[in-house]
């Protein structure tokens, strides 16, 4: 018994080895000593039952009390080394992090978003149509007239006698009005096609955003309101915007909505070419023969309608001079608007 | 349409800033794309009159004239070298200081010993034309010392207006003036003529109440007169008019003009046409121009002797019929196409261009001068299966003033007469088989309340209406408004209401938000199928791109434009996979080696037979190292490679077309495919061969049909509560047995209790059979309810074992 006693002891001037012991050392001493096999402290243990019971109770008391000591001081070390590890003394924190590819949607997709949710704020759901669409759609069930000069800002590729790829979103107001009774309040994104060159301002394919609103009362007061709020909410909550008329064979009374030149802020620059003014979308209220071509009553409801190109916002808003960058796919340009680094 | 500031100020008796114009015109009637100030750079140009011509003292071609520039040290020496300087004339004269277009700085010199204060200037000098054999002489009223930009019309502003289609009235000076007095207040006068005076003969009547505020013929019947009842044929002065294409031209004036002399037109003329960029011609033909850009009237002169049998047949082409346009191509011309002919063969085609043979030459002398409206839609076509525009064709393809034409004439043989002398016989031939009316249009006040979402007093939607020419009667409750016939855009009430709108001005109207009702329309599944699989690999790291769709045939089914912009690009796409392909290409060529792209777009098909399909398709490419490279790691660190394709592959399918899976494909494919359940095959999974420099990395690509069905919501499993007991087995598979049999084998046998089943290693060599491989699993089993003892998991995976060995000749490898 007594030399179990002064083996216990001989162990317990070992624990102040443990505040010292590296991860290495620290593994070796629990092996050691609580190892399950060879442990000094187990093999202690082991002996306690064949010890006379009068100093077997002495003896396992003292060893258990041992035991749990070491555990704790060991733990405790664990603990400090592993914090250790995580420690950043004396490095060099201006090296490089370690990084991970980062993804990112086009500009022109962040845009279209962007819109989309802010008109969602005011009561527009997502609409999608075909991009292969047919005369009627395209056209004439939109008031455009036969053999008129207004086809010819429209300028088209064909792809049969009465299939074309469409020239605008407004095909999509047709297949809406068509399919839903009102109150309608639909943004209509997707891509269209122009028969033009492709250069630094035009391409033969681009992304337009459309909306509608068809109810009745709805006024030109309504729509002004949402299109302006829209620009306060995308642009700057001080934006200016004003509306002036145009002429779209779908709308009557017809207008642009300008904005604030949101780069020189209405002063003039050679942006928009010294007028202060950025011109956004084409809009209006829904012309009355549109209504009747869906079978909509025009007396009993109105409506707008409004496009825009968020290629071209996204030009102006973010400074790109040639829509060519937008089709490029350079994974310089596309991650720039990735918000990575790479 | 350029318009020139002056000749609106002509028109409006008013003088303009053209800023102010540019403003109201863009806020209440089309915008104007620019303001061009014309010679800016003369402005420190004077008028000078000449008071006495002496000769040069040392020089013979010199003078020395005494000019008086309105000077208090009164008149100045002046050294000039023209030969047409005359005493008592007036002449552009720069002073000593002034500086000339060109950048020419006077100074005082000594011209052969004479001193000259300053130069008289030729029109070159100033940049107004080539002309410098003298200097310019000067028609003017205005004192000397006067600048010379505010004395002669050539300091001018051109206002750029972006006319739309619908507008043909604003094609003219006249028409943009009516917006302007109406935004600005005035009205519309149509200056007298230099030196003309009304011509012989009458004209037919015509017009309205507005018309005749306007300067046109005095009001008296409101209604168009029926000059001809549906007469279609006529001789004037001896000329036989035939108008046998009425449909084409509804209707058909003519005059004949004997005497006149063709010469260059007065400087106030040219003047005038050179403001708006138009290139004078000779008096005749710059007559009629000034009338076309004056009151949008196109007219058509040409030289009686010219025509075969002093006939003017209006008509459609015969199949195959030639003309030679002035432009000195050979044209050939269809039955669809209208036609102006002598009695022989087509001399115009009509409303778009004529003929070489008889277009007004010096030698003319006895003119036949048409005005017509053509019929739009007819001029339309002609002009696009000709290409061929002009600016006549650009006009009647909109729709001229019916009513306005005899006006127009009437005031195009004012100026001719006065320009060019000759004479009207005979009063011209107004042929209108069917005369027409203004429309007259029911506008309800309360309407214009409701659709404008704001009340207008009726008396200001009458003065509103009333300006730019409509006539308004109160009828039942309502107003009857009677359109002008230059307003073809207006054809019912709600185009009332824009056009009250707009000259109220649609900044009047508050864009207060006010309540609205809710749509019936949910939101499109295709839009949230797109915005799902686009953020899922957006988080893989990926880069959305955005290909042309337009490209070269993509196999049988490609779909082909008709009229494509070049051959190239002549088809749509099938799949997005090639134009990633070449976006790679070209990040290969800027020495982009790390490229991961991906695409969500519409993709065509068109089977022969079926009607052209389209869907959305996803598509992703991959090349370029794992992760970016860190410099804890080393220099190099490991690219893409098939197994990076595979998970991308699995995943974009689970995003895209949830439900299917991702199988080997088979029959000589390498890579893998995506399978429905019934067997179609909806994405596929490769490599790819590209045009790869030699320091890019492997190039792998995917593509999968985008399904709009959504995945069905995730039910919860109740997380596990009992510990897990971990095997590794490494087993030997003989060649052509699977990972996959292995798996489903293994499952099989050993039941629920095999809970995760994970390859960690595949090892071939050494220990190993030629021809096998081996393959190390980490196997993990569980049962939810209770802990698992050591004998069960043992038994268990000997059961896996034995069937492996039975059924596959799977076997642990020893060892």
């Amino acid at each position: 018994m007594r030399d179990l006693l002064a083996a216990l002891a001989e162990l317990r001037e070992r624990l102040q080895e443990i505040p010292q012991a590296d991860e290495r050392r620290l593994h070796d001493l629990k092996t050691e000593i609580l190892g399950r096999k060879a442990g000094a402290l187990t093999q202690i243990l082991g002996r306690v039952p064949t010890l006379d019971p009068s100093s077997r109770k002495e003896v396992g008391a003292a060893a258990n009390a041992l035991k749990l000591e070491f555990a704790a001081a060991i733990a405790a070390r664990e603990r400090e080394l592993k914090r250790a590890a995580g420690s950043v003394a004396g490095l060099d924190l201006t090296m490089p992090g370690r990084a991970v590819w980062r993804g990112g949607l086009h500009l022109v997709t962040q845009v279209v978003d962007e819109i989309c949710d802010i008109f969602r704020e005011l009561g527009f759901t997502r609409a999608v149509g075909p991009e292969a669409e047919t005369e009627r759609y395209n056209f004439f069930a939109l008031n455009f007239p036969k053999d008129h000069p207004a086809l010819d800002a429209q300028d088209s590729f064909y792809l049969g006698d009465d299939l074309l790829l469409r020239t605008h979103t407004s095909p999509v107001q047709i297949r809406t009005l068509e399919r839903y009774p009102p109150p309608i309040r639909v943004v209509i994104p997707g891509q269209v096609y122009r028969r033009d060159p492709f250069d630094a301002s035009h391409s033969p394919v681009f992304e337009q955003i459309e909306g509608l609103a068809v109810d009745e009362g709805i006024s030109f007061v309504d729509f002004k309101a949402t299109l302006a709020t829209f620009a306060r909410r995308f642009f700057t909550a001080d934006t200016r915007v004003r509306f002036r008329p145009s002429f779209f064979p779908f709308t009557e009374p017809s207008a642009e909505m300008d904005v604030q030149c949101q780069i020189c802020k209405g002063v003039g620059c050679a942006t928009c070419k010294q007028t202060g003014w950025m011109e956004i979308l084409g809009s209006g209220m829904v012309h009355p023969a549109v209504l009747e071509n869906c079978g909509v009553s025009s007396e009993r409801y109105s409506g707008f309608a409004w496009g825009m190109g968020p290629a071209r916002i996204a030009m102006t808003r973010h400074g790109i001079a040639d829509i060519r960058l937008f089709y490029e796919s350079d994974v310089r340009f596309l991650a720039q608007f990735a918000g990575g680094v790479r | 349409m350029i318009v020139s500031r002056r000749w609106l100020e002509a028109l409006l008796g008013r003088p303009l800033d053209a800023r102010e114009v540019a403003e109201r015109l863009t806020m209440h009637v089309a915008a104007v794309d620019a303001v061009v100030p014309l010679h800016p750079d003369l402005g420190d140009v004077l008028i000078g009159r000449v008071l006495e011509v002496k000769k040069h003292p040392n020089a013979d071609r010199l003078s020395l004239c005494r000019v008086d520039a309105g000077g208090a040290g009164g008149p100045v020496e002046v050294v000039c070298g023209a030969p047409n300087v005359q005493a008592g004339k007036t002449y552009p004269y720069a002073p000593v200081g002034a500086t000339l277009p060109g950048g020419l700085k006077l100074e005082r010199r000594k011209i052969r010993g004479v001193e000259s204060n300053g130069m008289l200037c030729s029109a070159k000098e100033l940049g107004l034309g080539e002309d410098h054999a003298g200097i310019l002489e000067l028609d003017t009223a205005a004192p000397p010392g006067s600048r010379f930009v505010d004395a002669v019309p050539v300091a001018d502003h051109q206002i750029v207006i972006d006319v739309p289609a619908n507008r043909p009235d604003l094609l003219c000076h006249k028409g943009v003036a009516r917006e302007l007095a109406a935004v600005l207040g005035g009205t519309v006068k149509l200056p007298p003529i230099a030196g003309g005076a009304a011509p012989a003969g009458g004209t037919a009547r015509g017009g309205s109440a507005a018309r005749a505020a306007e300067g046109g013929v005095p009001a008296g019947r409101r209604r168009a007169s029926a000059p001809s009842g549906r007469v279609t044929s006529g001789v004037v002065d001896g000329v036989e008019v035939r108008l046998e294409d009425p449909e084409g031209a509804p209707r058909y004036m003519i005059a004949v003009i004997r005497g006149v002399k063709v010469a260059p037109s007065p400087g106030w003329l040219t003047g005038r046409l050179s403001s708006i960029g138009q290139r004078p011609i000779n008096n005749v033909v710059d007559a009629t121009n000034y009338i076309l850009f004056e009151l949008n009237q196109p007219l058509h002169a040409f030289d009686l002797a010219r025509l075969n049998g002093s006939a003017v047949v209006v008509r459609r082409a015969k199949p195959g019929e030639k003309i030679v346009t002035l432009d000195g191509l050979t044209r050939t011309l269809t039955p669809d196409m209208t036609t102006i002919c002598d009695a022989k063969r087509p001399t115009i085609i009509a409303g778009v261009m004529g003929s070489a043979d008889s277009e007004v030459s010096p030698a003319t002398t006895d003119l036949v001068l048409e005005c017509a409206y053509f019929q739009p839609t007819r001029i339309r076509r002609t002009r696009r299966a000709l290409e061929l525009s002009s600016e006549s064709s650009y006009r009647f393809e909109r729709g001229i003033d019916m009513l306005g034409m005899p006006d127009a004439l009437r005031r195009a043989i004012e100026l001719i007469v006065a320009v060019a002398g000759g004479e009207l016989r005979e009063p011209p031939l107004d042929l209108w088989p069917e005369p027409q009316q203004e429309k007259t249009i029911f506008l309800r006040p309360e309407r214009v309340a409701h659709l404008l979402g704001m009340p207008v007093e009726p008396g200001e939607i009458e003065r509103r209406l009333t300006a730019v020419g409509f006539f308004l009667a109160p009828k039942d409750g309502r107003l009857a408004v009677q359109v002008p016939a230059w307003r073809p855009d207006v054809t019912r009430e709600v185009d009332l209401i824009e056009e009250v709108a707009r000259l109220k001005g649609y900044d009047a109207f508050p864009d207060e938000l006010r309540p609205y009702r809710p749509g019936t329309v949910p939101d499109a599944p295709e839009e949230q199928a797109r915005a799902r699989v686009r953020q899922g690999l957006v988080r893989l790291g990926l880069l959305e791109a955005r290909t042309m769709p337009l490209g070269p045939p993509d196999g049988p089914d490609s779909v082909t434009i008709l009229n494509p912009l070049s051959a190239e690009d002549a088809h749509l796409r099938r799949r997005l996979l090639p134009g990633l392909m070449r976006r790679v290409e070209y990040n290969w060529a800027n020495r982009n080696r790390d490229i991961r792209l991906f695409e969500v777009g519409t993709v065509f098909r068109k089977e022969s037979g079926s009607p052209v399909e389209e869907w959305t398709s996803v598509a992703a490419v991959l090349t370029g190292a794992r992760r970016p490279p860190h410099w804890s790691e080393g220099a190099k660190l490991p690219d893409m490679d098939i197994w990076d394709l595979k998970h991308h592959f699995e995943l974009a399918v689970d995003l895209a077309a949830p439900g299917c899976t991702v199988e080997p494909a088979t029959g000589g494919e390498s890579g893998w495919v995506a399978v429905q359940r019934g067997g179609e095959v909806v994405g596929r999974a490769g490599p790819l061969e590209a045009d790869a420099p030699v320091w890019a990395a492997p190039l792998f690509g995917l593509e999968v049909r985008l399904a709009l069905t959504g995945r069905a919501p995730v039910v919860y499993r109740p997380l596990p509560v009992q510990p897990p007991a971990e095997r590794d087995v490494a087993l030997v598979l003989p060649g052509g047995v699977s990972a996959a049999q292995v798996a489903a084998v293994l499952q099989r046998a050993v039941g629920p209790l095999l809970e995760r089943f994970d390859v960690f290693d595949e090892y071939r060599g050494p220990g190993i059979p030629a021809g096998h491989r081996g393959v190390a699993w980490h196997c993990s089993f569980r049962d939810p309810e209770r802990t698992l003892r050591e004998a069960e998991v043992d038994a268990a995976l000997a059961r896996g074992l034995a069937a492996l060995e039975d059924e596959l000749g799977v076997r642990r490898r020893e060892g």
